[in-house]
């Protein structure tokens, strides 16, 4: 469970003070599907970074699992980045000279895991997500929705309970984005916590749980049954 | 992660710029074989000489005429009075302390021998029995110089072997005749060859007696006395009896230089220890031009990777192992090129040794341990600020190329 409470985060540019963040409140249950739209600027971004603890709040508190995570040192952040939060790239972010099953391993090495028991799981990512043939291939040996799924199986192989997404499908082309995504909702299903920030009106209304935000506010949550 | 993993993750970062790596391999090992080959001639220098000295006793004496003043200004700079000459009534006097086992005078010159129709200009020295000990030559054929009295001793010479076969040829030299300015000599010894001593080729050199041979060079001094004291406890009471007599026996003036061979032999010793040092001093100024090439090229580096740093962060990379990683390349270079250079710097000195036979050039210890150590320690320190702004990176911005 996910719960925050007052966050607000300011920048300062120049001297201009910019409210990407103004009093936001929100509970995301496990296994819930939430997408976060809005146009650009209204902090749907800085929302999913502070949710998946890049980005530290100016003010407010973010519980998750009932801990308080704005009062964790910078190394147990990282734990929890590594342990609970599984992040999905428009860009991919795959390592260019690392093959698909060692990009899936590196969030296991990072928490040490042992190597045979890394390359058992990165194999089962893969295979979760169908791309068992093409475990050796560089990304630039992939396509665009192929590398996105390499990056779900990396996302997936620490069985985190929360996975976020920034807008994973808009570098894909619209067959690969709905493969991409039914990926996603599939994994939702067997009770992962999703949250995907998109523009995409359509993609954004395939959620049961559909909040928009404007001007770092929430102007609307909507719930629809599964 | 685990440590083999962050060594791989590292190794593979180096592979993949395969001349980055090189380069910056090139210029630490090329900084650390040079403090290995400079500090490895010093050291040579400093133990040929060294051993050179030792080797002729440890309890000797060198008498040399006239004072030479270390402590400042002394009232013969102004008086400027030539010292007397050190003469053989001295050397033999000196015979007279019960703390002195022998005494060795020598001069030493240029001789013209000649024998048949050939001529050889050879370096000369006078001296006495004890020589071929004190020096420890051997010989070759033949005999040395007669031990005995100093003043009556025979015209005879010890030739070394080169110029043995210059003069004599294929004849038989033993029992031959040379002659030396208006004298006849008999040569009753060929000395052994055994490369050099102390600068003299041992091969090329002409020994007589030293009477006889202030009587060639037409001289009354003598180059130097070496006094040998019977134990290395009688060197004292051999160097004060030895001063009281010159003194006595040149009108209380004290115009001679007594130097302890074992003082000598530290002073060398320093001396070439200290030009070891600051050779190796200004050679490692080229490891901290490597450091500073390893630092601008990390920081390149780190500029090129923000995405992948950004990456790691937010798959769970604290800012802590960015930085390990960050410094285990720069350290692991710096370790690698030391590396590196210390086989480089081992290679060169086989190399020189190879040419100039006369040096094994072998690194002093202290060389080995710390040309390494400096190289790791620089490769971190300069890696430390690329690292610290790796580690600093910001997930967000990092991700977002910015």
């Amino acid at each position: 469970m996910i719960e925050i409470e007052g966050i607000e985060r300011f920048y300062q540019v120049g001297d201009q003070q910019v409210r990407a963040l103004d009093g936001v409140h929100l509970r995301i249950e496990d296994a819930e599907y939430v997408s976060l739209m809005g146009p650009s600027g209204s902090g749907k971004s800085t929302l999913l970074h502070i949710l998946g603890l890049l980005d530290r709040p100016t003010r407010g508190h973010y519980r998750i699992d009932g801990r308080d995570a704005t009062s964790l040192n910078e190394e147990e952040l990282a734990r929890t980045r590594r342990e609970r939060i599984g992040f999905v790239f428009q860009f991919f972010h795959l390592v260019p000279y690392l093959s698909a099953l060692e990009n899936v391993e590196l969030p296991l090495i990072l928490s040490g895991t042992p190597s045979a028991e890394r390359r058992e799981r990165a194999k089962a990512a893969l295979a979760r997500i169908g791309m068992a043939p093409r475990i050796d291939h560089l990304p630039d040996q992939l396509s665009g929705g192929q590398r996105q799924r390499v990056a779900i199986a990396r996302a997936l192989v620490t069985h985190p309970a929360v996975l976020l997404a920034d807008e994973p499908t808009g570098n894909l082309d619209r067959r690969s984005g709905d493969e991409v995504i039914e990926l996603l909702e599939e994994l939702n299903a067997d009770g992962i916590t999703l949250v995907i920030v998109t523009h995409d009106f359509d993609l954004g209304s395939r959620a049961q749980r559909r909040i928009r935000l404007a001007d770092g506010k929430i102007v609307s949550d909507e719930r629809s049954e599964k | 992660m685990s440590a083999v993993d962050s060594l791989t993750f590292v190794g593979r970062v180096l592979l993949r710029h395969p001349l980055r790596t090189s380069l910056l391999l090139l210029a630490v090992g090329m900084g650390v074989a040079s403090v290995v080959v400079l500090t490895s001639l010093g050291e040579s220098a400093r133990r040929y000489v060294t051993e050179e000295f030792s080797s002729m006793g440890t309890h000797l004496l060198v008498v040399t005429p006239g004072r030479n003043e270390t402590s400042g200004v002394g009232p013969s700079m102004f008086m400027g009075s030539t010292p007397r000459d050190l003469t053989l009534g001295d050397a033999m006097a000196l015979r007279r302390s019960s703390a002195v086992k022998s005494v060795s005078p020598m001069v030493i010159g240029e001789a013209s021998l000649s024998h048949g129709g050939r001529v050889r200009q050879a370096p000369a020295i006078g001296a006495t029995a004890e020589l071929l000990r004190l020096r420890h030559w051997k010989m070759r054929r033949g005999r040395f110089l007669p031990a005995g009295d100093l003043d009556r001793a025979p015209s005879v010479v010890v030739l070394g072997e080169k110029v043995r076969k210059e003069l004599f040829g294929a004849e038989p030299a033993l029992g031959g005749f040379v002659r030396l300015g208006d004298r006849r000599f008999r040569v009753i010894g060929i000395l052994q060859t055994e490369g050099r001593s102390l600068g003299l080729d041992v091969d090329e050199l002409v020994v007589l007696p030293v009477a006889r041979a202030m009587e060639a060079f037409n001289t009354s001094s003598l180059f130097r006395i070496m006094v040998e004291a019977r134990s290395r406890n009688a060197l004292d009471r051999a160097a004060e009896d030895t001063r009281l007599t010159l003194k006595d026996r040149h009108q209380g003036e004290e115009d001679v230089t007594i130097v302890r061979q074992d003082a000598m032999v530290q002073t060398f010793d320093r001396v070439l220890r200290a030009l070891t040092f600051t050779v190796g001093g200004i050679a490692s100024v080229s490891l901290l031009v490597a450091g500073v090439l390893l630092m601008n090229v990390m920081l390149v580096s780190v500029s090129q990777r923000t995405a992948e740093i950004g990456l790691l962060k937010a798959i769970g990379a604290s800012g802590n192992r960015i930085l390990f990683l960050f410094l285990l390349e720069s350290g692991g270079l710096g370790l690698l090129g030391a590396l590196l250079g210390l086989a480089f710097g081992m290679v060169s000195n086989l190399a020189i040794g190879y040419f100039v036979p006369m040096l094994t050039l072998r690194p002093p210890i202290w060389a080995i341990v710390v040309a390494p150590t400096f190289s790791v320690v620089a490769g971190i320190v300069f890696g430390l600020i690329p690292a610290r702004r790796a580690a600093a990176l910001d997930p967000v911005d990092a991700l977002a190329g910015r």
